[in-house]
């Protein structure tokens, strides 16, 4: 190997590093549930965050006149391990949204709204937390676990 | 009866495999002709077995069978018989079936057609194929069995493949729960098929190429046996994302086409290594470079074929976590790091024999601009997977799981993909062996000077935005360098051979199949660049509730809101929901657009399905967000304008064209059969 392609190939080596690093710096999000993110407390007012829990269905409501969503969400577990031992994620997210216990947030989002949005549905949000408490989110992912392989036939309740 | 049948063959199809495999394995080692032809039969026998059990299972979606699972899982009562079928990999055990049954025949496809010229190869090809299927055939049979079926027992429902007591009796829901509507869509019915068919085929070129390090047989004897099926799975593979990106474009109603989401993530990393061997393998044809490397690069492609055969299928995306927690997740884990650690140990065994024939010389020869391509597309994966782990080290090393976003993706991929579109430019003008600046200057200049002047024009007349004229002078040069190479090529063909200019292009072409259809694709990923860079860069949106006979305005667009309608239609199942609106391009009527909502009533899901006009300039994309039911007076609508994104699909087509050019079969020359490893010497490219 001459010595010009290794200089090369450092060169490239360290442009990409550079790329991944400062992509990386420009664009992390903390991943948190519900408590989590009430636990940090005004800390994190304004960091972009990704947060997790389940949509309370009554909360929803749409203006379409100016597509503003505001709904709530309780806190959900989202460790793998910790859904599965409580039964699943339709199991984990009915008893989110049934428990009035649970700590709720209240999720703004200017847009369409989702086809997905639902109760029950787990809702998995980027955006930011302002100080009176309300998540504004710019990004909204939803998920129906119904809709997953992981239920059992309605019928099975009365056969 | 069907339940039992198709779950009977399906072990008994585990069981030849195994049988084949081993078969193949001892006939090699004792030398037995014999072994080795059984271990072929039983093969072979795979096939129509795994064909028999498939049928069965088509049989039970297509019949309402609910009893079965699966069936419950992915039909329901309402759906149209075609929908009933392709249901078979609508979901994680069909699917794996699926996955089987392809590997299954393209095996016995291998096998049965150059049986005695590519004898010393094909009992290895026959071990790698076999491991692979009874692996996937060990999952179906233990895991994700398509068979299973429920039960009753003590008014309880239970899922289980057989009589779980004695007193308990099969369990028939009334409807099965049905294929999400999302996914009902041309698109998402061929897209899976599509990367599946490309996820397999890549498992032949990599089981050649540890029948070449196990036999020793390194030269380019292997690469050469399975260059074509190479390319049909880099052409399903990328044919089944571009079908990925238009599902979303057409269903999703964000405007978009990709989201760097974990799951496309995955389909798209084989895709990578897959192209830069692609690339590489030309070099181990040409210069008898890069074998090492190659060996690496068709090892990593299938060990992430089968974890994006895992991950887009299982249901649990979002994290690694959920990967290594899944049931299934670690075993599909166990193999893959199994079978990598067999390939990479069975590489260095056979490093030295891997040796360059010739040394890398001039840092702008073609080797070395194609070794720069393949790092980029290596840089390309490396950016893609440390986006995908990244919330598992950040948990590691801080405590918090951090994720990234499309931001990240988009911030440190664009320089990359743009180094790309220069490198394929500039490296079909330098020369094998030794090229400098001056040689490659004098070839392009005239291209170079042709896309300035375009991009000086565009900044004129289309925009200013730096990163835009960047893209499009690398887009130009692409387009306009290669049309150089056709022409050049051509002429010079018309000199030595007397024949008229375009009978001298179409010979040059079909000569050289693999380098013209290349040179195509080129030109489709410059203009698939186009509409990228167009939606990206220049994308518009607004959005607003307006009364009948009022306007919204978008760029030089002016959308009037006409009429709504909405109606049952009971034999489908849905609601649709249907708005009427007039479109104006600076005042003058272009026509209606019919943008809609549907509701599935079994599914309890809606689905937004956008009014669309597409045009060379740009896309005109209105979706339907809301109305006043009581009144019909008013309606809520988000419009985009999609600057040139009609260019992407464009791209795409001709992609198609130029990898099918490529791929076409023809009295192309066979290898030739050399008992050294001596390097061989072709005049095709």
């Amino acid at each position: 190997m001459k010595p010009k392609f290794i200089i090369g190939g450092v060169m490239i080596l360290a442009a990409v590093a550079y790329l991944i690093f400062s992509a990386t710096s420009a664009s992390a999000e903390r991943f948190m549930t519900v408590d989590e993110m009430l636990a940090e407390g005004p800390a994190i007012v304004g960091d972009s965050l990704r947060i997790t829990g389940a949509v309370v269905g009554d909360t929803i409501q749409y203006d379409p006149n100016t597509l503003t969503l505001t709904f709530e969400i309780a806190h959900a577990p989202a460790d793998f391990q910790e859904i599965e031992e409580q039964g699943g994620l339709a199991e984990v997210l009915y008893q989110a949204v049934m428990d009035p216990t649970r700590a709720r947030v209240k999720v703004i989002y200017i847009g369409v709204k989702p086809d997905l949005l639902r109760g029950e549905a787990q809702a998995i949000m980027t955006g930011t937390l302002d100080a009176d408490g309300v998540f504004h989110a710019t990004e909204l992912l939803l998920k129906c676990p119904t809709r997953y392989e992981e239920a059992m036939p309605e019928q099975s309740a009365h056969p | 009866m069907f339940v039992e049948f198709g779950y009977g063959v399906l072990v008994v199809s585990l069981i030849v495999t195994l049988y084949s495999g081993i078969t193949a394995f001892l006939g090699v080692r004792k030398k037995s002709t014999s072994l080795i032809e059984s271990a072929r039969r039983a093969q072979l026998l795979s096939f129509p077995l795994i064909s028999i059990s498939s049928l069965t299972l088509i049989f039970l979606l297509v019949n309402n069978h609910f009893e079965v699972t699966f069936v419950y899982e992915v039909t329901s009562l309402s759906m149209p018989t075609y929908l009933k079928i392709t249901a078979w990999w609508g979901g994680q055990a069909g699917s794996m079936l699926f996955w089987s049954w392809l590997l299954a025949s393209f095996t016995s496809l291998v096998t049965l057609r150059k049986w005695d010229r590519d004898i010393e190869f094909l009992p290895w090809v026959i071990v790698v194929s076999a491991i692979t299927l009874a692996f996937f055939l060990f999952m179906i049979i233990f895991f994700e069995n398509p068979f299973s079926r429920y039960w009753l027992v003590s008014g309880n429902v239970v899922e289980s493949m057989f009589k779980p007591t004695t007193t308990a009796t099969i369990f028939t829901p009334e409807n099965g729960r049905g294929l999400n509507p999302l996914l009902r869509h041309p698109g998402m019915i061929i897209h899976p098929p599509m990367l599946y068919l490309g996820f397999v085929s890549f498992v032949i070129p990599y089981a050649f190429a540890i029948a070449a390090l196990i036999t020793g047989r390194t030269d380019d004897r292997w690469t050469r046996i399975t260059r074509r099926w190479t390319l049909w799975a880099w052409l399903f593979l990328s044919f089944g994302l571009v079908l990925g990106g238009r599902w979303a474009y057409d269903v999703l109603g964000w405007g978009g086409y990709w989201g760097w989401d974990p799951v496309e993530i995955a389909a798209f990393m084989p895709w990578l290594t897959g192209t830069a061997f692609l690339h590489s393998v030309m070099i181990q044809e040409k210069r008898g470079m890069l074998k090492q490397w190659n060996m690496v690069l068709i090892i990593l492609t299938y060990a992430l074929v089968i974890f994006g055969t895992f991950l887009t299928r299982s249901g649990v995306l979002s994290s690694v976590h959920a990967f290594a927690n899944s049931p299934i997740g670690p075993y599909f884990m166990g193999f893959v790091s199994a079978t990598f650690i067999a390939s990479i140990a069975l590489l260095i065994w056979r490093w030295p024999l891997l040796r360059s024939e010739t040394e890398m010389k001039s840092i702008l020869s073609r080797e070395a601009l194609f070794l720069l391509n393949n790092l980029i597309f290596i840089s390309i994966l490396v950016v893609c997977f440390w986006g995908v782990i990244y919330p598992l080290v950040s948990e590691l090393v801080t405590g918090f799981k951090v994720t990234v976003g499309p931001p990240y993706y988009e911030r440190a991929t664009a320089p990359l993909f743009s180094a790309l579109l220069f490198l394929m430019a500039i490296a079909p003008f330098s020369a094998w062996g030794h090229s400098t600046m001056q040689t490659l200057g004098k070839a392009l200049w005239k291209s170079i000077l042709a896309s300035f002047v375009l991009t000086v024009s565009l900044f004129f007349v289309y925009s200013t935005n730096l990163y835009a004229l960047t893209g499009f002078f690398l887009i130009s040069l692409v387009i306009f360098a290669t049309l150089q190479e056709f022409y050049r090529g051509a002429l010079a063909r018309q000199k030595t051979k007397n024949e008229n200019f375009f009978s001298a292009l179409s010979n040059l072409m079909r000569r050289n199949r693999r380098r013209y259809g290349g040179y195509i694709i080129h030109i489709s990923m410059a203009l698939m660049a186009i509409g990228i860079l167009g939606i990206e860069l220049f994308q518009q949106e607004t959005q607003g509730t307006v009364a009948q006979g009022e306007s919204l305005n978008i760029g030089e667009y002016r959308v009037e809101y006409r009429e709504l309608a909405s109606w049952d239609v009971r034999s489908d199942g849905v609601n649709y929901t249907r708005a009427v609106v007039d479109v104006y391009e600076n005042g003058i009527y272009l026509g209606q657009l019919y943008p809609r909502i549907d509701y599935f009533f079994d599914a309890e899901q809606t689905m937004t399905i956008p009014g669309q006009r597409s045009t060379f300039r740009d896309d005109l994309y209105i979706l339907l967000v809301d109305w006043k039911s009581v009144s019909n007076s008013g309606a809520t609508f988000k419009i985009y304008v999609n600057p040139l994104v009609n260019w992407l699909w464009i791209g795409s087509l001709v992609f198609l064209v130029g990898i099918i050019f490529a791929a076409w079969p023809d009295k192309e020359m066979e290898p030739v059969r050399v008992k050294s490893s001596a390097k061989q010497t072709s005049a095709a490219d």
